[in-house]
């Protein structure tokens, strides 16, 4: 039996490491598109902001982890899938035959229809390079254009302004920081903690063209010039190689509660997949760590000929904004009923959803204390019972409401 | 039919064959330890007393497993850990108010009576017939459960 | 022999030693603030309810690390956070369902139950024998007795 990976995220790592153990006679490859062992995109803006080097980014700290559990890891990029022929055709002319292949690709920055981005000076924000080509470009006093009000932008600030960078954000035409994860008030409380923090966040307007210098050009007529421009506007599945296999994508690849495509034998997990969601027929692209995780590892249970299902993706972030710590979870746009409380001044929000006796979804801004019980209540499906009055008049009381439940 | 284990602590005589037969038949050893049923001695009154899962119709430890690692086994009824799910962390052990779902160090996952899947190893193994294996309806747990609250010992 | 903390919620009178033992043997402070173990006290109910970290074999907080900062002890059950590793990225906050890693702003880390090494503190404080720290296996043992104890009782009752 012969597993292959593509993709040496957190998906495929996972699912490289469960495999081994399911299926130990079997050959397990992984093949990564970026040379060097698998990191971690998540620890990048830890980089930027210097709290770490890039020894601290390995998704696995043993340098000989993959070839003790005997996972061969080949650098390289699919080029073609041959479906037919159960092979991987790699970029450079090698081929890959495969029993079962897992696609676990990612993604990749998705460009915005600006002009001029390939211009020096422009970077985007995403592999270990990008942060390598940034951390050499943003010197003390250098100014940045951040394009972007996204979970990347927004947690990379910190980073940016680090560097003493003097730092501007390109926010679009709404203004929403954050728009996927945040509501208004919680994305323009986020906003406000920027602001007042000296980053400057022009709304009503957009980025045009980069020109040289380089600077950015605002339809409005104004122009930003800087040394660095900071491309975060969003990411596309890396699926394109898929092409003529009959693999079904959608928003990503469409996968089953076994994360299997709709071509026998391949499989998907993380950032590339539409999966289920939890409590929904719905599928949908689950990109944060905890679902490439899991999906991981229920695609390695099903490879290696085990029957597991996924319970669904909860959609979960959390996200740190030059310290200001905001977490959404689960639907948080609610169904109809739901409650908030909010004090501006002091940065600090909950809003909590339900439906009918449970939790559904919830955005916190300024708390960290016992925040995963949110996770516990939504798919723990905990019955509120009297919690739910008491909850709707006091939010903060999650974690009361989630131990007096439960034990 | 749904049967369920029915216990005579009055022909129980200790002899420890039940725990023997339900860790070989659940973990693959001889070893009480690894036992699901557990004999318990009552030296002052000179009782024996087997003891293991009644399979409670609204389980505790279902209710408190955080992944819905406990399923009801559409065959025998019995609740049962699957092990692929379990993560480990415990919240069904401290859950259970009979202590009857435990923590197995070993596998790093949550262990309890699931019936053998209809054939409790406990029963064929009992020489006294202390541990029978009946209609759920006639007998078993669910009516020692009640004697036990009528005598006023329920919790 | 694997221990685990024990927690008979029925047995605690909210006197909160366990957090000041705790915050004391990590911050080195007196402050329930600080603490890894919490005392939820349900006043509807006149409940005390201590909580922390049950040390999951498959930990949530561990498996979704990025950058295997959790690190598990097989012969002990712990799952600790390793400091030197851990980015603060604090996304075991909010994958762990009970809640019971934290993100500690000062450090720009997460903490959670240690264990203490393997002398809790919070053990070791509680006066009344709410917080227990026994063989990991077997915890349900004594709860098992007592209903067998019932159960024959009624048996004999019965005749």
């Amino acid at each position: 039996m012969q597993h292959v990976i593509i993709g040496a995220g957190p998906a495929g790592v996972t699912a490289a490491e469960h495999l081994r153990r399911l299926d130990p006679a079997a050959g397990v490859s992984m093949v990564a598109g970026e040379a060097g062992l698998p990191y971690a995109r998540m620890a990048i803006p830890y980089l930027l902001s210097g709290r770490i080097g890039e020894a601290g980014t390995m998704i696995r700290r043993d340098p000989g982890h993959y070839e003790e559990l005997g996972i061969r890891v080949l650098c390289g990029r699919a080029r073609k899938v041959d479906a037919a022929g159960h092979t991987v055709i790699l970029d450079d002319g090698r081929k890959l035959r495969y029993d079962r292949l897992l696609v676990a690709t990612g993604s990749s920055p998705s460009a915005p229809a600006v002009e001029g981005l390939d211009r020096p000076g422009v970077h985007t924000c995403w592999t270990l390079e990008d942060a390598r080509r940034i951390v050499a470009a943003a010197q003390t006093g250098s100014r940045v254009v951040l394009m972007g009000v996204g979970f990347v932008s927004c947690i990379i600030m910190q980073g940016l302004v680090a560097r003493g960078s003097g730092l501007t954000v390109i926010a679009g035409s709404s203004g929403r920081m954050v728009r996927s994860m945040m509501d208004e008030t919680a994305g323009g409380m986020i906003r406000r903690w920027c602001e007042a923090r000296g980053v400057r966040v022009l709304s009503g307007d957009r980025a045009v063209a980069v020109e040289d210098g380089p600077a950015v050009r605002m339809e409005s007529g104004e122009t930003l010039p800087c040394e660095l421009v900071v491309v975060a506007t969003g990411v596309k599945p890396n699926v394109e190689f898929l092409d003529g296999t009959g693999v079904t994508v959608e928003q990503g690849i469409l996968v089953d509660a076994r994360m299997r495509s709709t071509v026998p034998g391949i499989y998907a997990a993380g950032d590339c997949a539409q999966g289920p969601d939890f409590g929904s027929r719905s599928r949908s692209v689950h990109a944060i760590q905890p679902a490439a995780v899991e999906q991981g590892r229920v695609a390695a249970f099903n490879m290696a000929g085990r029957d597991l299902a996924y319970r669904g993706g909860i959609p979960m972030n959390v996200l740190d904004t030059l310290g200001l710590i905001a977490t959404s979870i689960g639907r948080w746009q609610g169904a109809g009923d739901g409650t908030w409380v909010e004090d501006g001044d002091a940065y600090r929000y909950m809003r909590l959803e339900f439906e009918d006796d449970r939790v559904i979804g919830a955005i916190n801004v300024g708390r960290t204390d016992h925040i995963g019980v949110i996770r516990g209540l939504i798919e723990g499906r905990v019955p509120l019972g009297v919690w739910k009055d008491r909850l709707r008049a006091d939010p903060n009381r999650v974690a009361e409401a989630y131990v007096a439940a439960t034990r | 039919m749904l049967r369920a284990l029915a216990i005579a602590p009055e022909k129980c005589t200790g002899c420890l064959q039940c725990e023997m037969a339900c860790s070989f038949r659940s973990e693959g050893v001889y070893n009480p330890a690894r036992s699901r049923i557990k004999v318990f001695t009552f030296h002052e009154e000179g009782r024996f007393v087997p003891y293991s899962c009644t399979q409670c119709a609204d389980a505790w430890c279902v209710l408190a497993c955080p992944v819905a690692a406990i399923a009801i086994d559409p065959a025998t009824a019995a609740r049962t850990v699957d092990a692929n799910r379990c993560v480990g962390c415990r919240v069904c052990t401290m859950a259970c108010p009979f202590g009857t779902i435990n923590y197995n160090a070993t596998t790093g996952k949550a262990m309890k009576c699931d019936l053998c899947g209809g054939e409790p190893a406990c029963v064929a193994a009992c020489p006294t017939g202390a541990i029978v294996f009946v209609d759920a309806e006639a007998g078993g747990y669910w009516k020692m459960r009640a004697w036990a609250s009528r005598t006023g010992a329920a919790i | 022999m694997m221990k685990s903390l024990t927690i008979d919620a029925a047995k605690c009178t909210g006197c909160l030693q366990c957090e000041l033992a705790c915050s004391f043997e990590h911050e080195g402070v007196f402050n329930p603030a600080k603490s890894r173990v919490k005392v939820f006290v349900l006043h509807d109910t006149g409940r005390y309810i201590p909580y922390t970290c049950t040390q999951c074999s498959d930990a949530w907080c561990a498996s979704v690390c990025p950058v295997e900062a959790i690190e598990s002890d097989r012969e002990t059950g712990v799952k600790r956070v390793i400091d030197s590793r851990c980015v603060g990225c604090k996304v075991c906050t909010i994958a762990c369902p009970f809640g019971t890693i934290n993100y500690n702003a000062a450090s720009g880390k997460v903490v959670k139950c240690d264990l203490c090494g393997g002398e809790p503190a919070c053990a070791d404080a509680c006066p009344t024998g709410a917080i227990t720290f026994v063989d990991a296996e077997w915890t349900g043992y004594g709860r098992m007795k007592a209903w067998a104890g019932r159960t024959d009782t009624a048996a004999q009752a019965q005749g």
